[in-house]
């Protein structure tokens, strides 16, 4: 296979670009790219139509300019919206159909799709660009009900849940991006998850940008029926360019009575050189509905790529008693910024969140946890407690807290805590002085100091993101 | 084993140690006293290689000058530093802190690395000869760790990495007597013919326990006087006063 390795890997080891030809649709946005996505998905009429009125909604809408971290204007006509491996515009049936430079690289960035190697027993989705081009574990998930496929090919076979479901937790026209999303989006993943079932193994969707000029508007659908369970994992890679790429997903979730969805993120998208330049722009809308009563969501984050991360993982705690988690590790290196947090909208009685989020800061990096905590009148007995940890390494680097809390009602409790630090000499010294070298020390204080974060990984992703934390920090003390 | 000549160290303009001499051999324990402020913790932190100092002299060590390597390439060479204050890292285990050090330690002298059971083994043997309870391995590394424990946790560190040069930096400040005896009994019971011991401390107090073979009394940068153990006792009867 011909792959172009960069011979800067050592900063990003996933930045190379796999040769492959691909579909593509004309350049821009416009109706006729959005007819020729819904055209080469085969999807239904009434998805079209769906695509259409957020795409109408689009034009009244304003791209939002509130953050923190500024860029340069998008030329949304400039971009390619739809870009697929030209062997996978059918989808392969099995993996031999595969394009194996496809399979290739998904090898390299260590997520084997051959289910003969049942890693872990996890089941991947693998979506490519635009498209997803495998989903293993297929077939035992079946027998017990669970659905798991990509979004295309759920709105073909299933099209009773996601009409139902799609765009119920963020609406069509809920803000620039999101609508954006909904207008042109190509791929994600979809889960059902049957009443009273426990899914069996870590349900995992890894998300590769490879071709250039092109968005990636992923679509995520999590529904966990009543009295059921299920740890979702998404990891997302991209080539190393010099032009930045948007990556706008929507992510929903919504959990039933007594259901519980587990979501985690290992974002480590190309965060652009130490000079700035290139990188993803992460703008993405993740929101979880807690539908049912007893209902519970956790988001675990820890974002150590792209040029720009701008999204807030949020829970809307509609069921009594149910329970919103957010749990965030954002680093930030070099150039890149983040924006990100949570918001916990209590709205049932009796609901609780909790929101861990530790930020690191080094380089020239600027990093922001913005949340908001909004307790309804009704939510009585409702609780919040917030944790904000910043670590700052150097002295060129920022760490802001921007907490947004109403409480609306007398019965309900909120805690914030906030703390900031510099990464200490005399703690790296000391390191030192017992053997451990530099980069070692700094990956040891910096895991302990995101610890309560990565404790709530599931184990089989826990050490490599450890290692991620480590490897994005590399070189940035001393 | 360890030969000073002429060392001098400046931080932040201020010239501390001027001009110092030094000489300890395998099996030596050397004690250092002198007054707040004569250079003692200096001296500790630029023989383990601490940044920020600008130096002029000679350091060497086993043959090999020590002026160009760093903090970490001289403990992996077996210079130890028991700190004065250590370090409270939290989030960090003590028992994967502890295995990150020695292993680092290891792979430098090109030893194999302990597993994580071998490790525990060995540990909780350790611990055990100290007096550790087991239980303080799995706290975070120093916090809220009492004045005593945390100087337990140095003399802990110590046995575990076996240096050849140990600098304890006031390890007795701070400790109640029943600590200072643990303290003692570790460092006697590692001392042997092949290593040596650099003792930093105010007080008679600690040579109580641990006898050593030669005082030096350093003031001013320098050392102005050196002796046999009675030094230390007959400074701590008539103070540093006479001397400087």
């Amino acid at each position: 296979m011909k792959t172009e390795d960069l011979k800067n890997t050592k900063e990003y080891k996933y930045g190379f670009t796999t040769e492959v030809e691909n579909i593509r649709s004309p350049k821009g946005l416009n109706e006729d790219t959005i007819k020729f996505i819904s055209n080469i998905k085969k999807e239904p009429k009434w998805m079209l139509e769906w695509r259409l009125k957020a795409f109408n909604r689009l034009k009244v809408l304003k791209e939002p300019d509130w953050q923190k971290p500024k860029y340069p204007k998008i030329n949304y006509q400039d971009l390619y919206y739809y870009s697929a491996p030209k062997s996978a515009s059918n989808k392969p049936k099995s993996l031999e159909e595969i394009d194996p430079k496809i399979l290739e690289t998904y090898k390299k960035l260590g997520i084997p799709l051959n289910e003969q190697k049942r890693l872990n027993g996890i089941a991947v989705d693998a979506v490519f660009d635009s498209v997803s081009v495998a989903t293993t574990f297929k077939d035992e998930l079946t027998k017990k009900g669970i659905i798991f496929c990509s979004i295309s090919e759920a709105i073909q076979k299933h099209p009773e849940l996601v009409k139902k479901y799609l765009g119920s937790v963020i609406p069509l026209s809920d803000h620039y991006f999101a609508t954006l999303n909904s207008a042109v989006f190509t791929d994600g993943s979809f889960v059902y998850i049957p009443p009273n079932t426990k899914c069996p193994m870590e349900l995992s969707t890894y998300f590769r940008i490879n071709a250039s000029e092109t968005g990636q508007f992923e679509r995520t659908l999590i529904i966990a029926d009543k009295g059921s369970y299920v740890s979702y994992l998404e990891g997302c890679t991209a080539p190393m360019r010099d032009e930045n790429q948007l990556h706008a997903a929507n992510v929903e979730l919504v959990a039933l009575d007594d259901a519980e969805i587990k979501y985690s993120t290992v974002q480590n998208w190309y965060p652009g050189d130490e000079k700035g330049v290139g990188g993803i722009y992460n703008f993405v809308t993740k929101r979880g509905a807690c539908r049912g009563k007893n209902s519970k969501i956790s988001w675990t984050q820890v974002e150590t790529g792209s040029a720009i991360t701008w999204k807030y993982p949020s829970c809307i705690l509609q069921g009594d008693n149910s329970v919103g988690e957010f749990y965030s590790i954002a680093i930030t290196n070099n150039f890149q910024k983040a924006d990100t947090g949570t918001k916990m909208i209590h709205l049932g009685k009796n609901t609780k969140s909790r929101i861990i989020s530790k930020g690191i800061s080094a380089g020239n990096a600027d990093n922001m946890y913005r949340g908001l905590v909004d307790i309804n009148k009704k939510a009585l007995n409702s609780r919040n407690y917030t944790q904000c940890d910043s670590l700052l390494m150097g002295n060129k680097c920022g760490a802001h807290t921007i907490p947004y809390i109403k409480n609306n009602n007398a019965t309900s409790t909120i805690e914030h805590e906030a703390t900031t630090t510099k990464i200490n000499e005399d703690q790296l010294y000391y390191c030192n002085q017992r053997g451990l070298d530099q980069e070692e020390a700094v990956s040891l204080i910096v895991n302990g100091f995101c610890k309560e974060v990565l404790q709530q990984l599931p184990m089989e992703f826990a050490v490599e993101a450890q290692k991620l934390v480590a490897i994005s920090l590399e070189g940035s003390v001393g | 084993m360890l030969h000073i000549k002429n060392l001098e160290a400046t931080i932040d303009k201020k010239h501390i140690l001027k001009g110092l001499n030094l000489s300890i051999k395998p099996g030596e324990v050397h004690a250092i006293m002198g007054p707040n402020g004569s250079g003692k913790s200096t001296l500790a932190n630029v023989l383990s290689g601490k940044t920020g100092y600008e130096t002029k002299g000679q350091i060497q060590y086993n043959g090999e000058s020590l002026n160009d390597l760093s903090t970490e390439e001289r403990a992996q060479k077996g210079i130890f530093l028991a700190f004065q204050y250590p370090l409270e890292i939290p989030g960090v285990n003590t028992n994967i802190f502890l295995r990150t050090s020695l292993n680092s330690v290891l792979k430098a002298k090109g030893e194999k690395e302990l597993d994580t059971l071998t490790f525990l083994k060995l540990i909780k043997e350790k611990a055990a000869e100290l007096g550790i309870d087991e239980k303080f391995l799995s706290r975070q590394l120093n916090v809220g760790f009492s004045g005593g424990e945390k100087k337990k946790n140095e003399i802990l560190q110590m046995k575990l990495l076996q240096p050849k040069l140990s600098i304890l930096d006031e390890t007795d400040s701070g400790l109640d007597i029943d600590a200072l005896r643990i303290v003692a009994d570790g460092v006697n019971s590692y001392k042997n013919t092949e290593n040596a011991f650099l003792i930093i401390t105010h007080y008679q107090r600690l040579l109580d326990y641990i006898k050593p073979d030669y005082v030096h009394v350093l003031s001013n940068g320098k050392i102005v006087k050196t002796g046999s153990a009675d030094l230390g006792m007959q400074l701590e009867k008539t103070g540093y006063k006479n001397l400087i």
